[in-house]
């Protein structure tokens, strides 16, 4: 592994751990957004780019503004909770579980691990010799996986219809202000 | 003394960069749309760069403003027909005689032409779809800060 990727790495921990630890909800939610930044640059540096280019767009840009804005309808501190025992004891026997479980995993960024064998090579050549164009993720999203987008788009629109009904229920939008 | 209706109108400096910004994201999100097929990027991107410039505009010069400009009606309607547009494109390439979102036979003469044609086509209903979306979440969460 690359320096620079353990410095994300450590930098990705060290920020989880100070969101979990702050009461300002203000400050957790801007460091959230480092966080996405942080992930954007490990997925820039795996050459997973158009994963990057969401993850920056989408977790450091509209849900930092989306959390800001939760913010202004409530308060800017957490309320302080006693420490329960029996949810921390939970989660580190899950986390335990799962650490073990990748232990079984190909090593960290392994071109030879099997998600590369199995359908990626038939990808990467039919983009070249059936699409002439150079994007495969475009290539898979759109054409390969058709289906799987059209359903996400309408996971998207459903969001937003959710959104809707939640927060619009016994108002007029047509034309006028919400 | 007038009191601005919004936070940050009075801000200068906030003003005048975003002015200078926005016009940039705009175009850039247009060529991460229309780019997508040999850069990084496509319409889920592309849309949320859009919508974040529509977003930066409503955050400095306030909501009624950014409703002046895009009214929610249109937001509401871009949902819709992004999804429309996605579906459609596979219904017309059954009605061609092809598979459902089988792109090749949009184009009569050349497979290839039909493939760019439909990979267009249905980034650009997933881009009109997402920057809805997020507007009119954004409309909808900002709408509720001002009651």
């Amino acid at each position: 592994m690359a320096p620079i990727e353990l410095l994300l790495f450590a930098f990705l921990i060290a920020v989880a751990l100070l969101v979990a630890r702050l009461r300002d909800l203000l400050a957790a939610a801007l460091l959230l957004g480092i966080f996405s930044l942080l992930c954007a640059g490990l997925f820039v540096l795996n050459d997973a780019v158009d994963v990057a280019f969401t993850e920056a767009a989408v977790g450091a840009g509209v849900s930092t503004i989306l959390l800001l804005g939760t913010l202004s309808l409530t308060r800017r501190e957490e309320k302080s909770q006693p420490t329960r025992w029996a949810p921390l004891v939970v989660v580190f026997v899950t986390g335990g579980a799962l650490a073990l479980g990748i232990l079984d995993m190909p090593a960290y960024g392994d071109p030879t691990a099997p998600i590369h064998q199995h359908l990626a090579p038939d990808y990467i050549a039919g983009t070249a010799a059936e699409f002439g164009i150079p994007n495969v993720v475009t290539a898979i999203l759109t054409s390969y996986r058709g289906f799987d987008t059209l359903g996400e788009t309408a996971v998207i629109v459903t969001a937003a219809i959710g959104i809707l009904a939640l927060l619009a229920s016994g108002r007029r939008w047509k034309g006028g202000a919400p | 003394m007038k009191i601005e209706p919004v936070g940050m109108r009075e801000k200068t400096i906030l003003r005048v960069v975003a002015r200078l910004f926005i016009p940039f994201i705009l175009l850039f999100a247009l060529y991460v749309q229309f780019h997508g097929d040999y850069g990084p990027g496509g319409g889920f991107q592309a849309g949320v760069i859009f919508a974040a410039g529509f977003v930066l505009y409503g955050l400095i010069f306030g909501l009624p403003t950014l409703q002046r400009v895009v009214p929610f009606i249109v937001v509401e309607a871009s949902v819709a027909i992004g999804l429309l547009l996605y579906a459609g494109v596979g219904v017309a390439t059954v009605l061609l005689g092809g598979a459902f979102l089988d792109y090749r036979v949009l184009d009569a003469h050349d497979a290839t032409q039909g493939l760019h044609l439909g990979i267009l086509l249905v980034e650009f209903g997933v881009g009109l779809a997402v920057a809805g979306a997020m507007l009119v979440i954004f409309y909808a969460f900002a709408g509720r800060r001002s009651d």
